[in-house]
């Protein structure tokens, strides 16, 4: 059993909202053309995230973001050399030179913006390996999916793919029933706001984009987004006419299908 | 004589036919047809791959099993199938993740179809690269109501499994509408 594909088939945005809806624990690894990179779940909670060979150590984070001069930075490397990014940031706190807070913060200000890097790539080997995770002594984080997801759907440029994700516009949509999917815990844009104003099983996706004057790629995108954050599902407005085909079918006499159904049911079983 | 159809479906390579052979008493016939549709008609024709497989299950009833590939060819092969249609079964390759769009697209397709009953069938489960059920069922953003069952399309049993879980969700179906 695998879980492994190429962002062609299967984009980050997917894989994302899979580990979400499926609470998975371990390493995403993306093969990049030039650069690998690896982001790490915790019951489908993004934890950690490393780019290439990118320095991505707590001190390397500090630096970056400015919380730690360039000269102390030095400092610290010589005399805490030999300290785990945990041990590190206990220092720091306990000296007073920073809070907890601020450390949480700056980490969580990195692996969110490799993250969003990563949405961009479309070509590349992917691999998830369940259970597999950052060694201990690193500083983790937890934070939830779907936000990171909507983030990354904003920055999606191949609009034509979208088209084959959401080929019936004359379908409705219906806000999700499970734990955790609360559209008031997400941060939406004006745009997206008005879109979810609507969402409604009697309100095809057709006809919210009419209502808030967007176009097909703009409805598109947002609901997307939305698909893939795992709040909304997409079903069959109320009071559609089927579809021509459908609409054809002769389906066998209601009468007789119990009898018939029960006939076929003895038959394949003897098979 | 009554015969009534049961449809496989899927993207190209999933294991319609393998799947039609495992269970069909008769040689399964994989034409070639052309087939032009009213619309059409001024046009070239289509080249469509149809399988034919049979089940007696009586001198009375016979089931006949049709695989045809998904989505867009799809649509000429309504009126053939129209009639005593029982139920789709969409085929998944399990292991092929750049089929998984496709497969998709037919599975929103059927959406708009309800109450046509249909299950999927995540084929191939037997290869080492073949996604995890849960995950395939995620993956294809499949309805919560639809059964997604594991298959290997040349082992009898599995598709057997496949074939009852369809005629039990008709059951099913029936049942509630009595409800
Ligand atoms: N390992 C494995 N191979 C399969 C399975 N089902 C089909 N195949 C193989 O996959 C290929 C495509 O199958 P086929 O039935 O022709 O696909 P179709 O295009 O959907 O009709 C053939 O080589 C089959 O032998 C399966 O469950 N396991
Ligand atoms: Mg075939």
């Amino acid at each position: 059993m695998a879980l492994k594909g190429n962002l062609r088939d299967f984009s980050v945005v997917q894989i994302f909202n899979l580990v979400n809806l499926a609470h998975k624990t371990g390493t995403l690894t993306l093969e990049g053309p030039n650069v690998a990179a690896w982001v790490s779940f915790r019951e489908g909670k993004l934890i950690h995230a490393q780019l290439g060979n990118e320095d991505g150590t707590l001190l390397g984070v500090l630096t970056k973001s400015s919380k730690v001069r360039p000269e102390q930075s030095k400092l610290i490397k010589k005399h805490a050399a030999d300290k785990s990014d945990k041990e590190l940031g206990l220092l720091l706190i306990n000296a007073g030179y920073l809070s907890q807070q601020d450390i949480l913060a700056s980490i969580q200000h990195y692996v969110l913006e490799v993250v969003y890097r990563l949405f961009s790539w479309i070509d590349g080997f992917f691999r998830f390996d369940n259970d597999v995770l950052p060694p201990d002594d690193h500083i983790t984080i937890r934070l939830d999916l779907e936000n990171v997801i909507i983030e990354g759907s904003r920055r999606i440029k191949e609009v034509e793919a979208l088209a084959d994700e959401i080929p019936n516009l004359d379908m409705a949509l219906t806000f999700v029933e499970r734990p955790g999917a609360n559209i008031r815990n997400v941060h939406l844009n004006t745009m997206e706001w008005k879109v979810v104003s609507y969402i409604n099983p009697k309100n095809s996706i057709r006809q919210i984009a009419r209502a808030n004057k967007m176009s097909e790629v703009e409805i598109r995108k947002i609901v997307y987004a939305l698909l893939e954050a795992g709040l909304v599902e997409v079903v069959r407005p109320e009071g559609m006419p089927l579809p021509s085909q459908a609409a054809s079918f002769k389906p066998v006499d209601e009468k007789q299908r119990a009898t018939l159904v029960n006939r076929l049911i003895d038959r394949i079983r003897s098979l | 004589m009554q015969t009534v159809k049961m449809v496989v479906t899927g993207p190209f390579n999933s294991g319609k036919t393998e799947f039609i052979k495992s269970v069909s008493e008769i040689d399964v016939v994989s034409t070639e047809r052309k087939i032009s549709s009213e619309a059409e008609r001024v046009k070239e024709t289509t080249t469509v791959a149809m399988d034919f497989g049979r089940i007696t299950v009586d001198d009375e009833l016979v089931l006949y099993l049709f695989g045809t590939p998904g989505q867009k060819r799809f649509d000429f092969m309504w009126e053939i199938l129209s009639e005593g249609m029982l139920g789709f079964i969409v085929m998944v390759d399990s292991a092929r993740p750049e089929t998984f769009r496709e497969a998709r697209g037919i599975l929103q397709t059927f959406r708009a179809y309800a109450p046509t009953p249909y299950v999927v069938a995540a084929n191939k489960q037997d290869m080492e690269d073949s996604w995890e059920i849960e995950d395939l069922r995620i993956a294809l953003k499949l309805d919560g109501r639809v059964k997604m069952l594991p298959c290997v399309a040349t082992k009898r049993d599995t598709v057997k499994n496949v074939l009852l879980e369809l005629l039990y969700s008709i059951l099913e179906e029936m049942g509630e509408k009595k409800k």
